[in-house]
């Protein structure tokens, strides 16, 4: 890693007063954790993790939707990470229904095609997911085909973030794949240093030396250093396809308020493929009832360890709250690398 | 798990399916959100290509992922 090396010896040269800077992409932190990339940093320059792992931010009223749809008899398919996530009652792996892991949502149209019973693909993710949902719904799925659509969207949840101010923000560091898909044009309006970084340790050194640059110029932009993937514009036909069939709607986030056009539901012409109209679901807002600090973490102002149940009651095994459940969780990539602090 | 994995086009087929090659894996995927042709690199994520990539770059990120997943073999003991 010598370009690594050149980096981090600048920014140890650079960085003269306290800085925070939030990523917001659970295989950001992945990398970070794997990396140990927070220790080699200036002790000054600190990491926070924000609302960036879609199963994380899933709140536990939609996972209780998807337990209905078991109780219904319908046959759920999702990814692997939502498996264990907890809702007010069980989880879906442990429900005892018909729950089946897919690579992606085009897997759970083939599962529909071959049986008369209704198959429900749990959608959750951002914009470099919701593009792949829309797509298949635009090949004519069969009838007892349905999405319950648990998609968000980054921008708006930043917005909040930098109005709402508790995690004392110097900048982002914007997800390089949701980026790859958006580009990072809807970034622009941000008045904070910002900077699309790519997955390797190098990556993620020269976005923060990038960030670190802004803020003792003075200035904020969007800087790009993960060019081989992102482009300013991103991908346009991904973009089309997605806004074609979902329009935002103000959705709660898990540790979140009701964000306002965070969310993306149907548009009317897709209404059939919407499971929640389809059987009738209301997502409830559930209290939450025990210790777990998810909701914090998620919005970048505590650590995994700082949490009680951090690796006693709550681990990979016995998951109290979503970030120790999905791999891009904070908590279960913390407990993975056996990190106690940042 | 907004992963995604640079992968080479190597056959188009009908209804928007392509057969990429990962280098040790070759693996049907959908080619809806893209306009490619054979010989062309694209970024996986959930078996959608989602963006297309110059063929060094794809190579590039893709010896990168290697030696990630290698050193992801070695994970450190969790002792809680």
């Amino acid at each position: 890693m010598v370009v690594g090396k050149e980096i981090t010896e600048k920014l140890h040269q650079m960085v003269d007063r306290d800085l925070t800077f939030m990523h917001i992409c659970g295989t950001h932190e992945a990398a970070i954790a794997r990396t140990g990339l927070r220790s080699v940093l200036p002790k000054r320059l600190k990491i926070v993790m924000g609302p960036g792992c879609p199963v994380c931010i899933t709140p536990q009223g939609e996972i209780d939707a998807a337990l209905e749809l078991v109780k219904m008899g319908c046959i759920i398919a999702t990814y692997g990470d939502l498996l264990r996530v907890p809702g007010s009652i069980g989880s879906l792996e442990s429900c005892g229904g018909d729950v089946r892991v897919v690579q992606g949502v085009h897997k759970a149209v083939e599962i529909a095609e071959r049986t008369d019973k209704e198959v429900v693909f749990i959608s959750v993710g951002f914009e470099t997911t919701a593009p792949t949902v829309a797509a298949s719904l635009l090949t004519n799925p069969p009838e007892n085909f349905s999405i319950l659509s648990c998609h968000r969207l980054v921008p708006p949840a930043m917005k909040w973030l930098l109005q709402q101010g508790e995690a004392a923000l110097h900048g982002f560091i914007l997800p390089g794949h949701v980026c790859t898909v958006m580009g990072y044009h809807e970034y622009e309006e941000f008045p904070v240093p910002q900077v699309v970084a790519g997955f390797e340790a190098e990556d993620i050194l020269l976005g923060l030396l990038m960030l670190v640059e802004q803020v003792k110029e003075g200035t904020h932009r969007v800087d790009n250093a993960y060019p081989r993937a992102v482009t300013h514009d991103g991908n346009r036909k991904a973009q089309d396809l997605m806004y074609r069939v979902f329009e935002p709607s103000d959705v709660e986030w898990r540790g979140f308020p009701v964000i306002p056009q965070s969310g993306l539901r149907l548009r009317q012409q897709f209404v059939q493929y919407d499971a929640q109209k389809k059987f009738k679901l209301q997502f409830k807002h559930i209290s939450k009832d025990t210790a777990c600090i998810c909701d914090r973490v998620l919005r970048g102002i505590a650590e995994p360890a700082d949490c009680k149940l951090y690796g006693k009651v709550c681990t990979p095994r016995t998951p109290v709250g979503p970030c120790m459940v999905s791999h891009e969780g904070a908590c279960k990539i913390w407990h993975l690398y056996n990190i106690r602090h940042s | 798990m907004c992963i995604a994995i640079p992968a080479e086009v190597i056959e188009i087929k009908e209804g928007n399916i392509g057969v990429v090659d990962f280098g040790d894996l070759k693996q049907e995927i959908r080619l809806d959100l893209v306009d490619v042709e054979v010989g062309e690199f694209v970024l996986i994520h959930v078996g959608f290509a989602i963006q297309k990539m110059s063929r060094e770059e794809g190579l590039e990120t893709r010896s990168l992922f290697r030696e990630v997943y290698s050193a992801m073999d070695q994970k450190p003991p969790v002792t809680l």
